[in-house]
């Protein structure tokens, strides 16, 4: 059966790796080569790079940096970060990226998601929602690059982004990001029942309990970066997978999905 | 034995440089051909995309691909493999489209109806295959691979198929007939799973 995929999702700022907490105060974790490479060794499922400073510095993808990338994985590896027109897309797929991630080029006009998937397909195409809760605990759609908080239903948007062809949704808590306190199992819950492509849950996993757990609320995937880069009370660097059996223990007990 | 080549049609969509980099890895040779006459001097062929059917069947046909191909593989019996849309386009027909498939393989392309909501499509992510013709391009025991598809092939001669896997329901993963090669999944994102498959192609004998 199809098993559910453990993505490390990796944060690039400039050419370094960083990590966040809650969408602030990010800490260099090192290079990126590095990191990737020793993902692929451990056959990691697949991979994802996010590039959380392009849109805020109102540029594009680092292309030459991203082709590296898809020279070291023998594995799926999705691009985010600044994408705003096909174009940039079709150069992204031609240097060996399986899928490209968009979050604030369609945040008010979700076409961008529709002319990606007409050429390449909807399976190419990752869409981003972040939320956040805000005081007692409401769920609001939130901007990054912006860093404000959006008015509207968020499952609207997640909806949209669906219906303009979104094959895949990455649905980030961001209040979770970094904390590795387990994920946000109720968002988890409403957007997979709202949706019927795969749903990546990504934002404050920390144990490999905490990807089952999201899993068992609907995710179809989970994402996760401190998890993969960071260890101990300290947060020391330190980068890891877990082994193919210990991923297949994790998920033993859980069966009838199919 | 010499370096043999392979040739990649280059169809506008699909990872090339990823399967190229993976034949390379296990020891040959793949370029991405922009003319259909450059598949005359080529040893083998992958035939990679990602995209609709149509798409795909019209990019074949609309620059002289089609024949080109059918030249290599079906009278001069090159060995070919297809990945993903590239298995599908060898078949006789898709639910996704209208346009008629190669015809390599007896079969259709038909769309997965998920029978619980648990069921995603795109069939997207590692599943593993069962063998059920050993000696092919698969190595027997547990293997794993990466797809990515919401469509799948139903080969029409059951002799052709060479491993299924499931999700909802069980579907072909991969065929063989003669020189023609087909597999769902992908290799060049499969890791050493994904190596041993795209080895046996480059190893196999013109």
């Amino acid at each position: 059966m199809l098993k559910h995929r453990v993505i490390p999702c990796l944060l690039l700022r400039g050419r370094g790796l960083v990590k966040t907490r809650k969408f602030a105060a990010p800490q260099y974790v090192g290079d990126p080569i590095n990191a990737i490479r020793i993902f692929n060794e451990k056959e990691a499922d697949e991979l994802m790079v996010l590039d959380i400073s392009a849109s805020v510095e109102g540029r594009g993808p680092q292309f030459d940096l991203i082709e590296q990338f898809a020279g070291e994985c023998f594995m799926p590896l999705c691009y985010g970060g600044g994408i705003r027109t096909v174009e940039q897309a079709r150069q992204l797929f031609a240097l060996g990226v399986e899928k490209v991630c968009l979050q604030t080029a369609v945040l008010n006009d979700v076409s961008l998601v529709t002319k990606i998937a007409e050429q390449f397909g909807e399976q190419a195409v990752l869409a981003s929602v972040d939320v956040k809760r805000k005081l007692f605990g409401r769920m609001q759609l939130y901007a990054a690059a912006s860093r404000k908080i959006l008015p509207g239903p968020w499952l609207d948007h997640v909806r949209r982004l669906v219906a303009a062809g979104a094959g895949e949704i990455l649905l980030n808590a961001v209040d979770r990001d970094g904390t590795m306190e387990g994920p946000d199992l109720e968002l988890i819950r409403e957007a997979s029942h709202a949706i019927a492509v795969p749903l990546v849950a990504v934002g404050g996993v920390g144990s490999l309990a905490d990807v089952r757990a999201a899993v068992d609320a609907g995710a179809s995937a989970v994402a996760a970066g401190a998890f993969f880069v960071l260890h101990g009370p300290h947060r020391a660097v330190l980068v890891t997978y877990p082994d193919p059996t210990e991923l297949q223990q994790i998920f033993a007990t859980q069966e009838g999905r199919q | 034995m010499t370096n043999l080549s392979i040739a990649i049609p280059n169809l506008g969509i699909g990872n090339f440089a990823s399967v190229i980099r993976m034949v390379e890895k296990v020891g040959g040779a793949a370029r991405l051909v922009d003319e259909p006459s450059e598949i005359a001097t080529a040893d083998k062929i992958v035939l990679a995309g990602v995209g609709a059917f149509d798409r795909g069947m019209s990019s074949l046909t609309s620059r002289g691909w089609a024949d080109a191909l059918r030249e290599a593989v079906v009278h001069r019996r090159k060995p070919i493999l297809g990945i993903c849309l590239g298995m599908q386009l060898m078949c006789e027909e898709s639910e996704e489209g209208s346009c008629a498939g190669l015809g390599w393989i007896g079969g259709k392309v038909k769309r997965f109806v998920p029978p619980v909501p648990a069921i995603k499509v795109p069939h997207m992510g590692w599943n593993t295959v069962t063998v059920t013709k050993p000696g092919g391009l698969i190595p027997d025991g547990e293997q794993r691979f990466y797809f990515v598809h919401s469509y799948f092939v139903e080969c029409g001669d059951r002799s052709d198929v060479v491993a299924t896997a499931r999700h909802g329901q069980t579907f072909d993963a991969a065929f063989s007939r003669g020189n023609i090669h087909g597999v769902q999944f992908h290799p060049e994102k499969s890791h050493r799973f994904g190596m041993s498959v795209m080895r046996s192609f480059v190893a196999l004998e013109c």
